[in-house]
């Protein structure tokens, strides 16, 4: 056990004993390092404008770089990896091709978005095979040029990179994060064990403490609330929550898995289900969040609980060292609240595939298509004279519409449409109304039974 | 170096994070951060503020009310109507009521929050009808009349309807922020994030009880501004003002995000009523139009932006009949103040409205209706204003886009589609632009600037306009280097400061090249004639065989100095080497009594053709091809105008499509922060978007090397997504009455629209 936060800070070795783990990335490195080139927008992951990247050797040796908000992340989330913020790019006076690439494009204006889009670009530029550029920089907003120069650039960076020696780095910076020093560490209040046994004890001894995966909901606790935050477990480091196992049946995903580690597994499920997560916070997000910690959480706006309703998903709760299982369906009892017992925790999420013959779909409606919270979001899967459909946005928590279900294998669609107003009674709030909410529910449904794309109208043509 | 695509003068320090914006200045030792302790009602009376528990919580250093102000409790930049902080009366959710200094930033929000506040609720005038119905108004209205609209009743073809468009947020990416440093004898320096310095110093100065020249305000750049930082950064400033001379520490005040959506103003929501009269072919007879916008508590510019929607609800329109009337609403929410394009987008957006209803009217392709509509020769040629246009470019510049974008052939496509096409329809619409360049507020028409020659050969600029990403200060750097002959690299831009130039207007109205431009031209031009007057003295020369070539002079045919020879020779011979210069705008004037006149000096114009397609089950929609032609003149800079171009149709696309402000019927603003309010990202850029400057623009004024004004009018050509998207929405009824869209056009706004059309079907 380790009594200091050991991590890497643009290629400088940083050990910090007197800090308080729950500080945030972006208020450290502005106020403790007077690194202000990284800036605040929002201070609660929705603009990008702090973007820095993280790198670390992920499962299988692989280095990674992943471009994180760092006004929500926890500097204790920050063991065993490097930061990589804008000031650390530029060698000597020579700018780094995603730089250079940028002022050609003339991709700035005001300029205080463009360390992010800086930031989120260079993740893009070295994490090898690449999503598409305007998801590799959709959550980072910039309200000045209206982004094709930013697109533009991302393309031109790619022609300007010295690959050699951007090798060379990579080999160096994968050394050093080897290197760094791999115990638990407790530091204050902050306690980031390695293993799930230390977790579950920890958690029977604090049953009050907060568990902390992603922290893209706890960091608002602190930025947004100023709560202070003094008994934390950090569950990143435990090796054993942040296994995928897959069975030809099912998905069991660990609690610490992100949802860009899940994407690529859940996206083999059904593609629905890939263009949901794509569309599930942006690529700084998806780094850090898990699937449990939205569960966990227990959010009403959740966009992966529908999929998981529809597909029957189940949950491991482990206590101690007793592990039990919950049907996801059954897991909530109100408004962010949940059968979990004090010192219990969500271990696992078992997601069955699709059974042959089985249909499924997922749409997802909101005013913006990419990085936006949903106003209705639902999934639909039937298998024989069995449906399932799970939505979000039409109750205080994500559920199950069981009259439309059974409407729908007994009488047919229209049936199930008109059960769908006796299944819910949703509320009207900033995102739509009720009247919108039930009548876009209603054509969701419709669009799964004539077998709609949740992408037709993305991929239309100019 | 002019007109050449040049990168901005600050992108390489942009892209290296080494660009400082006013929360990254290195902070005197001391210094205190500040909070605002907000009103959580929206109209009520205060009968008791206990800061007890906000004075005894952790690092609290001071807590100011307005009756700690030693000099004017006020922030309203026209009319002195908005207190800094609330005295006894609340007049929208989230008003400052007091101040709060605290040794670190969380430290001081958190106290913030713990004030105990004892309120008499009063009822409260949130939308735009409660005002009209309770005659509640920031301003009397306004009317403006040519010809008449009595035929009205009898028209042959008469569309009346009702419109509506809502508020935007400005969501500049920095948020407000101020740091005031108190200086020796009552001095104060406030760093500021401002389009406005002079008016920051004013109101500082006022607050604090001291002459302005006590006063000097900085900046070196904006982290974005679009409007939201001329009058609105003035709460920060003063509050932060206050509490450095409370605490003789300096104070920075930097508002959350939250706080900064509730807090500020935000682009006027309108509600407009219609009434046209037009013949069988769709031009237009007579038009009694009535505007009422959402102007919160108090005055701020909303005089100014409703005049401007007036000024611009003919669009490029010729209203030989037409009665104006414009309502400025007085609200219990914050208030409204000025964006992008101020007003205009507004008016604007009623005239396209109007002209879409006559075509569907008709049955007439939307475009045809515009043509036949636009402004021509005279005596079709005089705006409801009583202005001449001289510069109207527009029918020549539609029918070169028309074919550009191959509208026709896009027209039949369009229709192709929807007729096999049940649940998805595409819409196109084309719209013009025309912008009326100035301030309407005449006095604001001037810049200032000031240039050192240095011995070295290098040039100091400032001038009193600010950088907020539009480009002015590369701009201006052109025009200098161009009026001086030298590289753009002698040229050293510098922070603009009221200690500099005095008395300047905000950088607003797209105006900041212009006046500034001029201003610094000018006093490159005094600086000129005092070398040329030296070096005629010296070597014995006529003035006129003096001339300034690249880096160097020629004198007559025999001598030739370098630049930096000639001013070390000028300094040696005791030739001020330091210059101001001034610039007014001329000819303009207008009477407000008759509202009549020349108010603008010259129109900035272009066009625009969108396709979209709607999805009619979920509303859902999206751009899938924008064609943009715009005239900037002759283009100072290509690369910052294509920019401008850019960025300002997919700031008003977001506008009209997915940006909603929504307050609730006790007057909470729901959208605070970016998780409920969006903007465009980058996948909302369309994937076929093309943007062309007019290669044939010319200002016909003198003016900036004859390029045009761009910072505001392109964010109007985002009108026609708009419109295509009303042209989609029509596409699902065959009725011939108005689409009955709102804007935005969020995916529910559209659903609502293609319920209504059909619920009347053939009315």
């Amino acid at each position: 056990m380790k009594a200091a936060l050991d991590f890497l800070l643009n290629g400088e070795r940083v050990s910090l004993a007197e800090e308080n783990p729950s500080r945030t990335l972006l208020t450290w490195l502005r106020e403790a390092r007077g690194l202000v080139g990284t800036k605040e927008g929002c201070a609660e992951g929705d603009c990008g404008a702090c973007s820095v990247v993280l790198s670390d050797v992920g499962p299988g040796g692989k280095l990674r770089y992943q471009p994180v908000n760092a006004c929500i992340l926890c500097i204790g989330a920050l063991e065993g990896k490097e930061v990589i913020t804008v000031e650390g790019l530029k060698k000597g006076d020579r700018l780094h091709a995603v730089q250079q690439a940028m002022v050609d494009c003339h991709g700035s204006q005001c300029g205080f978005c463009t360390p992010g889009f800086v930031m989120a670009l260079y993740a893009h530029c070295k994490s090898g095979a690449p999503p598409e550029l305007s998801d590799a920089i959709a959550g980072n907003l910039c309200r000045c040029t209206g982004y094709r120069p930013i697109l533009q650039a991302g393309k031109r960076a790619r022609e300007l990179a010295d690959w050699q020696q951007e090798a060379a780095e990579d080999a160096a910076r994968a050394k050093r994060i080897v290197a760094l020093p791999k115990e638990t560490t407790r530091v204050k209040g902050f306690f980031s064990p390695l293993s799930v046994a230390e977790f579950a004890r920890y958690l029977l001894e604090h049953p009050k403490a907060s568990v902390l995966a992603g922290g893209t909901d706890a960091g608002l606790w602190i930025t947004k609330e100023h709560r202070q935050l003094d008994d934390i477990v950090y569950i990143g480091r435990v090796a054993e929550l942040g296994k995928i196992e897959e069975t030809p049946r099912q998905l069991e995903i660990g609690a610490a898995v992100t949802y860009a580690e899940a994407y690529e597994a859940l996206e083999r499920i059904h593609p629905h289900i890939g263009e949901l997560l794509r569309r599930l916070g942006a690529v700084q997000v998806r780094a850090v969040g898990t699937l449990a910690g939205n569960i966990a959480n227990g959010s009403p706006i959740g966009d992966s609980m529908p999929v998981l309703l529809a597909l029957d998903a189940t949950l491991t709760l482990q206590k101690g060292e007793a592990a039990r299982e919950a049907r996801l369906a059954r897991f909530y009892t109100g408004y962010r609240k949940s059968v979990l017992l004090p010192g219990e925790f969500v271990r696992s999420i078992r997601v069955p595939k699709l059974a042959p013959g089985a249909r499924f779909a997922a749409y997802k409606l909101s005013k913006r298509f990419d990085q936006d919270i949903s106003s209705v979001c639902a999934a639909f899967h039937v298998e024989g004279n069995k449906a399932r459909f799970g939505f979000g946005g039409m109750a205080a928590t994500p559920a199950r519409a069981r009259q439309a279900e059974a409407a729908y294998a007994a009488k047919g669609i229209e049936a199930a449409c008109t059960a769908l107003v006796e299944d819910f009674s949703p509320i009207s709030d900033p995102r739509a109304s009720a009247w919108y909410r039930l009548r876009a529910a209603q054509a969701l449904l419709r669009k799964f039974h004539a077998g709609a794309s949740s992408r037709a109208l993305l991929d239309m043509a100019p | 170096m002019i007109h050449q695509a040049l990168a901005h003068d600050s992108a390489a320090l942009h892209v290296s994070g080494e660009a400082r914006y006013v929360d990254d200045l290195p902070e005197p030792p001391g210094t205190l951060y500040a909070a605002f302790g907000m009103s959580t009602e929206t109209h009520a009376r205060i009968l008791a503020l206990d800061l007890a528990p906000v004075r005894a919580a952790e690092g609290v250093v001071a807590v100011l009310t307005a009756a700690d102000i030693p000099g004017a409790n006020n922030i309203g930049p026209v009319v002195a109507d908005e207190p800094a902080l609330a005295t006894n009366l609340v007049q929208f959710r989230g008003q400052p009521l007091f101040a709060v200094a605290a040794t670190r930033v969380e430290l001081a929000r958190r106290a913030a929050r713990l004030a105990r506040v004892e309120y008499e609720r009063l009822d409260p005038v949130v939308t735009i009808e409660q005002a009209l119905e309770a005659n509640q108004f920031v301003l009397p209205s306004v009317r403006c009349e040519r010809g008449s609209v009595a035929s009205l009743p009898g028209a042959a073809n008469r569309i009346r309807g009702r419109l509506r468009c809502g508020a935007q947020e400005h969501f500049y990416l920095e948020g407000q922020v101020a740091l005031a440093i108190p200086g020796e004898g009552g001095e104060m320096l406030v760093h500021s994030s401002t389009q406005h310095p002079s008016e920051i110093q004013h109101l500082v100065a006022a607050a604090l009880g001291v002459p302005d020249a006590a006063v000097t305000v900085e900046l070196r750049r904006l982290g974005g501004a679009f409007g939201g930082k001329e009058t609105q950064a003035a709460v920060y400033a003063v509050g932060a003002a206050l509490l450095a001379r409370a605490t003789r520490r300096p104070v920075k005040m930097r508002a959350d995000r939250d706080d900064d959506m509730v807090g500020t103003g935000k682009r006027h929501d309108f509600l407009y009523q219609y009434d046209v009269g037009f013949d069988r072919t769709g031009r237009i007879e007579a038009l009694d139009l009535t505007l009422a916008s959402r102007c919160g508590l108090s005055v701020d510019l909303s005089g100014a932006v409703n005049d401007r929607a007036v000024f611009h609800c003919d669009n490029a329109y010729f209203l030989q009949n037409v009665r104006i009337v414009s309502h400025r609403c007085r609200t219990h929410t914050v208030s409204g103040t000025a964006f992008r394009g101020f007003g205009g987008p507004q008016g604007m957006f009623a005239a396209e409205a109007v002209v879409a209803a006559i075509a569907r009217h008709l049955g007439i392709d939307a475009l045809d209706v515009r043509k036949r509509n636009l402004y021509g020769p005279a005596p079709r040629d005089v705006t409801h204003y009583g202005m001449t246009l001289k510069d109207n470019v527009l029918p020549e510049l539609i029918d070169e886009l028309e074919a550009r974008s191959e509208y026709r052939r896009r027209r039949e496509a369009v229709k192709a589609f929807n007729a096999s096409s049940p649940f998805f329809k595409r819409g196109l619409a084309l719209t013009p632009v025309k912008f009326g360049i100035a301030y309407t507020a005449q006095a604001m028409n001037q810049g200032g600037a000031l240039v050192h020659l240095y011995t070295d050969g290098s040039v100091h600029l400032n001038h009193g306009g600010t950088e907020m990403g539009q480009g002015l200060m590369i701009k201006v750097a052109q025009i200098v280097a161009a009026e001086l002959q030298v590289d753009l690299e002698r040229i050293q831009v510098s922070a603009t400061s009221t200690g500099k130039v005095p008395n300047t207007s905000p950088t607003a109205a797209s105006s900041g090249t212009d006046i500034n431009g001029e201003a610094a031209r000018d006093a490159c031009r005094t600086l000129k004639q005092r070398l040329v007057r030296h070096c005629a003295e010296t070597y014995k020369a006529r003035p006129d065989e003096v001339v300034f070539l690249p880096n160097q002079v020629a004198i007559g045919a025999a001598k030739t100095l370098t630049f930096t020879q000639l001013v070390r020779e000028a300094y040696l011979a005791r030739v001020p080497l330091s210059a101001t210069g001034y610039w007014r705008t001329p000819e303009i004037q207008f009477d407000r009594e008759r509202w009549r006149g020349t108010p603008f000096y010259y129109f900035a114009y272009g066009a625009a053709v969108s396709e979209v397609a709607v999805d009619v089950l979920t509303g859902e929609s999206r751009l899938l091809r924008a064609d943009l032609l715009h005239d900037a003149g002759r283009s100072l800079n290509p690369a910052i105008d294509r920019g401008q171009i850019e960025g300002g149709f997919i700031q008003g696309m977001g506008w009209l499509t997915m940006e909603e402000v929504v307050w609730d019927d006790q007057g909470r603003l729901l959208t605070h922060a970016p998780s409920t309010y969006k903007i465009p990202v980058a996948s909302d850029c369309p994937p076929v978007f093309n943007v062309w400057l007019w290669e044939k623009g010319e200002n016909v004024r003198d003016v900036a090397h004859r390029s045009k004004a761009v910072g505001e009018p392109p964010l109007m050509l985002a009108l026609s997504v708009f419109q295509a998207i009303a042209d989609a929405v029509g596409a699902t009824a065959g009725s011939r009455e108005p689409v009955p869209l709102e804007a935005p056009a969020t995916p529910e706004n559209i659903l609502k629209a293609i319920h209504e059309l059909h619920r009347n079907p053939g009315r």
